[in-house]
């Protein structure tokens, strides 16, 4: 279970955002909303721990993440909007070696099918420098497809997909949902996911 | 873990080769305007070549350190790295070991061909690639604290340089020390001795700095 | 009687504390460089062996003892704001930068000219002479360092990691100048090595210290106060002081 208590953000001057709270059960989805500017990314990045809340807790199953840092790193995938994919390494190099450095080494065949399950089949060999940005994006989700975590951290995981991949996207979250997993996710687009939990938290 | 950091930068560096070769050479071309500057005298030459192939070898080394950490911040797999389950350090020392390979071990190769430029006798030539086989891991060392620190910010290149080079100087004093040693017939092993202790230290301390400036650097 | 120290660790009532101190140590910083220089240039006899020239230590030495002694004190305050996360430490550590690298200029400088008459150049490859070259460009790393990060926050934090990285390292450097210079050049006469001094010459010189370092705190101080008030700037005790200021 993921726990964010009264959590503030300060960007220098500026408090962005203060007294958040929210809880994440298995199975569950945070919506988090706002304007531009209002401190969406900020939040992921404290809830992966990249920055420290300039007030208030972030705990996972009870422990906060600074101290259960890697039991808990080990449970979470993180795709924020630089996406973390190298131009100079073809696709499935991409895919492997970003797995394998969250913790999963992956064989060429599983690869292969998370490559093909996201629609980028006969571009498995090319470097990402000559795909599109929706590529881009999708070689960077494949990820969600072959690291088993229980919390994804998602950053507008719909810019720049087409419809196709849009509904693909969706479904896989709803699996992963199922499953019993939990995701954060930042996004603008009305979603319609089928689930029975979902929460949004509106940033002001 | 760490088979596979190395391997992707190690990856990166040939789809990346002329970065490679720039440093290199920037190295020779260095170390080859000296004779250009002070003139041919043979003597000469060869009482200032210990120290200029390692003050070539600590520009050369610094001018590749700004790429160590920063395409990896720009596309963002360096948040990856810094949430991954393995610990930081661990990725940092897999990352200063594929710089070095990449930037270190080629001036160490080149350097006895500069050498021979400098008519260095061939003993001279191998305390000079031994010392520079154990000085310059350091530099990287020392370095990826630099570029950790200086991740994006405006003229992070030469700063780099302000903060690294001052730190470098009991690497350089001891590396061209032990050529001078051994060039005198003085002993030269206490020189290379003490550089094998600085590797020491700074493989131990070194990465878990560079970790923690990355996560001040990020943050 | 007890005093509340932690009131004076938020920046607000250190602001004013530093106001009330500042004037104390300038008057004490000015007294002491005058009976000082008194005592050096007046008061001390001259020199059998270095004549007149020797006269320079009265200045060369404080500034070469402070520029080292604030390097560490720079480095203790901002290894404390690191750890402790404590704001006031870390103004405290950026403000002590300008004033150690201008006693290490100082230093340099004042060696050289002592190096004239006694060498008969200006500037040779003395070990502490070398040394204090090598400080002034930690102090230079650190100060263009913590200009080149806009974010206050990363700046500290940047800021003392390479403070404490240089701490850790000066004794290396030194050791290894050292080795460097006895391997190169014998022992030469150093500056820092005055023979046998007279009492009056270690009474100036002691003034000295005191002087320079009644001056640097003073100096200090009024640093801190300004990058207060630059840090400060959206809080509402500063906006008050501002009112104050212009009614």
């Amino acid at each position: 279970m993921l726990q964010g208590i009264n959590i503030a953000c300060v960007r220098g001057d500026r408090e962005l955002f203060k007294n958040i709270h929210f809880s994440l059960e298995p199975g569950s989805l945070l919506q988090v909303r706002g304007a531009n500017g209002s401190g969406k990314t900020s939040l992921l990045r404290m809830l992966c721990g990249l920055s420290i809340p300039a007030a208030g807790e972030i705990h996972w199953n009870g422990v906060s993440i600074r101290t259960a840092n890697e039991e808990y790193f080990a449970n979470v995938t993180y795709i924020g909007h630089l996406g973390g994919v190298k131009d100079d390494l073809t696709v499935i190099e991409n895919l492997q070696i970003s797995s394998a450095l969250s913790g999963f080494e992956i064989s060429i065949n599983e690869a292969h099918q998370a490559l093909g399950k996201i629609g980028l089949s006969g571009r498995e060999y090319l470097p990402v420098k000559v795909l599109s940005q929706g590529q881009r994006r999708r070689v960077a989700l494949a990820r969600l497809l072959v690291c088993k975590t229980k919390l994804w951290i998602l950053d507008e995981p719909f810019v720049a997909l087409d419809v196709a991949a849009v509904q693909l996207m969706r479904e896989i979250l709803e699996l992963h949902l199922q499953h019993e997993g939990m995701v954060v996710m930042t996004t603008h687009q009305e979603i319609d996911i089928q689930s029975s939990s979902i929460t949004q938290l509106q940033l002001a | 873990m760490l088979v596979w950091i190395i391997k992707r930068d190690l990856l990166l560096a040939v789809r990346r080769r002329s970065d490679v070769l720039i440093t290199l050479f920037f190295f020779v071309i260095v170390v080859s305007l000296f004779p250009l500057s002070v003139g041919p005298e043979m003597n000469l030459l060869r009482t200032m070549a210990p120290g200029v192939v390692w003050v070539a070898a600590l520009l050369a080394s610094m001018l590749s350190l700004n790429r160590m950490f920063s395409n990896d911040y720009q596309d963002g797999t360096l948040e990856q790295m810094m949430i991954s389950p393995q610990s930081l350090s661990l990725l940092v020392l897999g990352k200063t070991f594929a710089h070095w390979l990449v930037s270190g071990l080629p001036l160490v190769l080149m350097a006895p061909v500069l050498g021979i430029q400098y008519d260095l006798p061939s003993d001279a030539l191998s305390v000079l690639v031994i010392s520079l086989l154990i000085g310059t891991p350091v530099l990287s060392l020392i370095g990826a604290i630099g570029a950790a620190l200086t991740l994006g910010l405006r003229g992070g290149g030469v700063l780099v340089s302000l903060l690294v080079l001052p730190l470098y100087i009991p690497i350089l004093i001891f590396g061209s020390g032990a050529v001078e040693a051994n060039m005198a017939g003085i002993d030269f092993a206490a020189h290379l001795s003490l550089i094998g202790a600085f590797l020491l230290v700074s493989l131990v301390f070194a990465p878990w700095v560079t970790a923690w400036s990355l996560r001040v650097s990020l943050e | 009687m007890s005093i509340n120290w932690y009131k004076y660790s938020s920046p607000s009532s250190f602001y004013s504390l530093a106001g009330k101190m500042i004037p104390v140590f300038a008057v004490l910083a000015a007294i002491l460089l005058v009976s000082g220089l008194y005592v050096g240039f007046f008061v001390a006899p001259t020199d059998f062996q270095q004549g007149e020239a020797y006269r320079i230590i009265f200045i060369h030495v404080p500034a070469a003892w402070m520029s080292m002694f604030l390097y560490v004190v720079m480095a203790i305050w901002a290894g404390i704001g690191l750890a402790f996360n404590t704001r006031l430490s870390s103004m405290m550590a950026t403000a002590i930068a300008p004033t150690g690298a201008m006693f290490t200029f100082l230093a340099l400088w004042t060696g050289s000219l002592w190096g004239k008459p006694m060498w008969g150049t200006w500037w040779v490859w003395d070990a502490r002479l070398t040394s204090e070259l090598i400080l002034l460009f930690l102090y230079i790393g650190f100060m263009s360092l913590q200009a080149a990060i806009d974010d206050p926050r990363r700046a500290d934090k940047a800021g003392a990691i390479i403070a404490l990285v240089g701490v850790v390292n000066i004794p290396i450097i030194y050791f290894s100048v050292q080795w460097w210079n006895t391997l190169h050049q014998g022992a030469s006469v150093s500056v820092n090595q005055a023979p046998a001094m007279a009492s009056t010459m270690l009474t100036g010189m002691l003034i000295m210290v005191f002087a320079a370092w009644m001056y640097a705190i003073a100096v200090i101080l009024k640093r801190v106060r300004v990058i207060i008030l630059e840090r400060e700037g959206h809080t509402a005790w500063v906006a008050e002081l501002q009112k104050e200021g212009i009614a």
